[in-house]
């Protein structure tokens, strides 16, 4: 141990403030870094599932119709 | 040889490697560094000219050292957009600016927080601050320039060259405390050279960095991760991935 008391840790012999702006600012910003890259993964996931939960609803309710509700069959014809 | 580079451009592939890697980069880093910090914080002996705000030293050059690394390391991704078109690199570019500014930044701050007690002053435009100032502007443009195209090939070749260009400021950084007079000390860490400090200062110092560059892999893993699901969102194996009972 460099120092002899906690108060003495905490004063940094007069240089407290500096040294302690320091690390609070640094270790502040680094998480919010880290917080905000996990945000940023857990909304793209929500995302991605709530398109891909939108889309098997939507095949569900084809194959239980037995009919989709409107038909995109390609109708050859002739306009000639 | 060909086969692995080949595989690692696949971002399936990259995307289960990161996710075994992470736990062990993520607490790995944050043993080795919060080791250095508290050593150095509480146990390493005073600096005899600078008494305690030397203690700022274990949180800035690691800071330091790393906003300098990760803009090699885009550099060497650029290179690798450029060259052989692989997307990884570019996704690896685009997660990784963002951590770098933050580093910059940090460099930045400390650096001006630990001046004012040992300089006098806060700020000075000499060659080390200025240049360093410069490296936290090009990681602005190269965000700025990613997310300001749209287009995913134009924007990765746009931002891959201007991080090609900004390259010339490392070397600028690095030997401008010895080039110019400037208040700023010179390197602490030498290849060739032992350190100038008794252990007791120079090994937490050293833990410190090792530290903050596993926990940077942890985060690029993660953010990489992120980018490679926007991107991919559409494949069959994120689909697998997101689908209810899936382990992204």
């Amino acid at each position: 141990m460099a120092f002899d008391s906690f108060d003495a840790f905490l004063a940094m012999g007069g240089h407290g403030p500096y040294v302690w702006a320091c690390y609070i600012v640094f270790f502040a910003l680094s998480l919010v870094l880290i917080q905000w890259s996990r945000m940023q993964r857990r909304f793209v996931l929500q995302r991605l599932a709530v398109r891909q939960a939108g889309a098997n609803t939507a095949g569900r309710n084809i194959e239980s119709n037995g009919k989709a509700s409107a038909d995109f069959a390609r109708v050859d014809s002739l306009n000639d | 040889m060909w086969q692995f580079f080949h595989k690692l451009g696949s971002p399936k592939w990259f995307y289960d490697i990161a996710s075994r890697l992470m736990p062990w980069l993520l607490w790995s880093g944050v043993a080795l560094f919060m080791a250095g910090v508290i050593w150095g914080l509480a146990f390493a002996p005073p600096d005899y000219l600078q008494g305690n705000s030397y203690r700022i030293i274990f949180i800035h050059v690691p800071s330091a050292f790393l906003a300098q690394s990760v803009y090699i390391m885009m550099a060497v991704a650029a290179t690798v957009t450029l060259v052989w078109r692989m997307k990884l690199a570019d996704v690896f570019v685009k997660s990784a600016a963002p951590v770098g500014a933050v580093l910059t930044f940090l460099a930045l701050f400390t650096g001006a927080v630990w001046g004012k007690p040992t300089w006098g002053t806060w700020w000075i435009w000499d060659a080390r601050l200025t240049s360093m100032l410069i490296l936290l502007f090009l990681y602005f443009g190269a965000i700025a320039l990613g997310s300001a195209i749209s287009d995913e090939k134009s924007s990765a070749r746009a931002v891959a060259v201007l991080v090609l260009v900004g390259v010339v400021n490392i070397p600028i950084i690095k030997y401008s405390v010895e080039w110019w007079n400037t208040l700023h000390q010179p390197a602490t860490f030498k290849l060739t050279e032992k350190p100038s400090m008794p252990a007791d200062m120079w090994v937490p110092l050293l833990l410190a960095v090792l530290g903050l560059y596993l926990l940077f892999g942890w985060l690029a893993c993660l953010r990489m991760q992120t980018e490679i699901l926007v991107r991919e969102g559409r494949t069959r194996w994120v689909r697998e991935l997101v689908k209810p009972g899936g382990n992204p």
